[in-house]
């Protein structure tokens, strides 16, 4: 079984975010592995190993031919990488990256299952991974907090307001998982050393065979029109606990007619 | 100025509209000349009065079987585009707005704005608020494709006020295929029993965090405290990631977003991905023991304390005045 596990590089979200120029997330320097992706590289490890065989490919869109993030996945044991980068990407949207997405996982060859997170920790639109499927023709099963593979389908526990749904469809299939869908193992020294050598394909959007206006600011139509500082809450009072600060708040609520 | 046709992309729970769905149709009352909805579910007649009540003219339905409802949706909003032209779409932040409006943006080839929190429109000009990096920097964004502009809004952003009109005409849809995407079939649904009101509809809001130390004192003091005061308990995602509580239960960037009455934060630091989801709260009570958390930066009553010797006085004190 192959699976292709889609996985974004992004600014470290320890460090405080800012923008560019151009109003767009500021992605210069090191780019790391999105953590919500690292659920989706242990589902597709585990996967191909149940299925007894089978290669896990990553996918990548990034600025700068950056790799950081895709060694880390290779690392815990994903055996190649596409990595689609090209200064015609810059300003792409969710829809833009699903185009791209869909190119690259047809170029991965021959793939039963694409794996993504229901949403990336920098731009959490949460709309790529339909995306690609609708790009490729293919069902969607969305949220996943359990995956299953068996007789050419995939069933999944999906998460929804009122608890779960299990839903199924046949391969080839995306699927969108959780965190917490599985427990991501920690590279090995061993598997660092392996991962400098595994291939990643490095393409730009014309070996794709996309148009540069499907893509970037032009393929994006939309404009970021203001950027301001939002309003900040003031602060109320604040008391040390002397044993008898509950009494302020039942008071409080009391002044409120809560209670 | 008013757009001509806005459109909601309507979700319901057992035949009750859900409320984000409710304040999307209120909003599209005040920038939309004719409001309609798309209904996709089995029970459209049940949801029409209500749907009408809040502004929809008529609610276009199809019935997704045990289909996934997101791609039912995309396929028959694709077709009833074509005949209709609405000039904006609106759907729900939710787990099938995110299927619905996806699907919908390839079809149509429409550029999505998503985790929108205001609406506004000038001319033929409709941008999209949202606020980014844990709320502190607001961004307008306004299309610039083709119509029909599809958005998705977070639930909470709009108050839901009826308009006062009856039931909707429903129009059944037919005749769209979905395609291959149809297989995703609904074998079986598995409904978590909950007490009290839902997280997002509460007037009462209890959250506890990583400083409630254990997950076994998640009950007697986050629940339970909920409970006396009528109201839903919440989490940070520090203890959904734990696995002390469950997903439903996260308030915050990657969770719900919630402005009940009041919110009490027992525990919890205050991260701006935590802050997000709740500091647009009418009051906020806040129990740390640190206090230079950075929740007491926008608590209304901030209480330096032990959550453990705080919260049961407070619970005990509740008990005794009931
Ligand atoms: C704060 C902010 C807000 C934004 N809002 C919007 C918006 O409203 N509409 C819009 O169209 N664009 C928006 N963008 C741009 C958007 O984030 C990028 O286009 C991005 O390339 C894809 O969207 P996402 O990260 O939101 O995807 P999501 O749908 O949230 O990502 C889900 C999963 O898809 C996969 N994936 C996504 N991107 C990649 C990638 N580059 N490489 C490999 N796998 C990937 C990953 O598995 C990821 O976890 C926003 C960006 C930022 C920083
Ligand atoms: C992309 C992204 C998205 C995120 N989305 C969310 C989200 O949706 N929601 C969310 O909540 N977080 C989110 N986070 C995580 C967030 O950054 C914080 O890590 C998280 O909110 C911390 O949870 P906490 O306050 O419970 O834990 P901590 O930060 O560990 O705080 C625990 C607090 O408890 C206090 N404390 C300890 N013991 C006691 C005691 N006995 N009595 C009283 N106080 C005590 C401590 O002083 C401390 O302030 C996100 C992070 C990222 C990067």
């Amino acid at each position: 079984m192959n699976v292709v596990v889609c996985v974004k590089q992004i600014p470290d979200p320890a460090t405080p975010g800012s923008l560019d120029s151009d109003n767009t997330l500021k992605r210069e320097g090191k780019l790391i592995l999105d953590e919500s992706d690292s659920f989706g590289v242990e589902m597709a490890l585990q996967l191909v190993d149940k299925a007894g065989g089978g290669e896990v490919t990553l996918v990548s869109m990034a600025p700068n031919n950056e790799v950081s993030g895709l060694r880390t996945a290779l690392a815990m044991g994903a055996h190649k990488a596409i990595l689609v980068s090209d200064d015609a990407l810059a300003g792409t949207d969710a829809l833009g990256t699903a185009k791209v997405l869909a190119k690259a996982v047809e170029r991965a060859g021959d793939v039963d299952l694409v794996i993504a997170a229901t949403e990336s920790t920098d731009g959490y639109t949460g709309t790529v991974p339909p995306q690609i499927a609708e790009r490729l023709g293919w069902p969607s099963l969305t949220y996943a907090r359990k995956v299953e593979i068996g007789d050419g389908k995939v069933t999944i526990e999906r998460q929804t307001e009122a608890g779960y749904d299990v839903v199924d469809a046949s391969l080839p299939a995306v699927v969108s998982v959780t965190a917490g869908v599985v427990e991501p193992r920690y590279p090995s020294f061993k598997g660092i050393m392996a991962a400098k050598n595994k291939p990643v394909d490095q393409v730009t959007v014309g070996d794709l065979g996309l148009s540069p206006d499907d893509v970037g600011w032009k393929g994006a139509r939309q404009e970021i029109t203001k950027v301001e500082p939002a309003p900040a809450r003031q602060a109320g009072e604040k008391i040390e606990d002397d044993g008898e600060s509950f009494q302020r708040i039942v008071q409080y609520l009391e002044n409120l007619k809560i209670i | 100025m008013a757009l001509s046709k806005v459109w909601v992309y309507a979700e319901a729970e057992g035949g009750t509209p859900l409320s984000a769905t409710l304040e999307l149709l209120t909003k599209a009352r005040e920038i939309g000349d004719t409001v309609e909805a798309v209904f996709v579910g089995a029970d459209a007649d049940a949801v029409a009065a209500k749907l009408g009540e809040y502004g929809a003219a008529k609610v276009y339905a199809a019935d997704p079987g045990q289909t996934l409802t997101g791609v039912v949706a995309a396929a028959a909003i694709a077709k009833l585009v074509e005949e209709h032209q609405p000039d904006l779409i609106l759907f729900a932040q939710s787990y099938d707005g995110r299927d619905a409006i996806a699907r919908l943006s390839v079809k149509l080839d429409r550029p999505v704005l998503t985790n929108g929190m205001s609406v506004g429109v000038e001319g033929d000009n409709v941008t999209v608020g949202t606020a980014i990096f844990g709320g502190n920097l607001l961004v307008d964004t306004t299309f610039r494709s083709e119509k029909p502009y599809l958005a998705a809004i977070r639930p909470k952003s709009f108050a839901a006020e009826p308009g006062g009109a009856g039931a909707a005409e429903v129009v059944k849809v037919e005749g769209f295929d979905a395609g291959r995407a149809a297989e995703a079939t609904v074998r079986d649904r598995h409904v978590e029993e909950r007490e009290g009101p839902k997280l997002e509809d509460a007037t009462v809001v209890v959250s506890g965090g990583r400083g409630i130390g254990a997950p076994e004192n998640y009950e007697p003091l986050v629940e339970e405290l909920a409970k006396l005061l009528k109201g839903a308990s919440g989490a940070s995602r520090a203890i959904v990631d734990a696995g002390w509580v469950p997903y439903a239960k996260q308030v915050g960037q990657t969770g719900k977003t919630v402005k009940p009455r009041v919110y009490i934060a027992l525990g919890i630091s205050g991260a701006t991905q935590h802050m997000v989801g709740m500091k647009g709260s009418d009051n906020i009570i806040a129990v740390n023991k640190d206090g230079e958390a950075p929740i007491f930066s926008i608590a209304d009553l901030g209480i330096v304390g032990d959550v453990h010797k705080v919260v049961p006085k407070i619970i005990e004190a509740l008990k005794a005045r009931s």
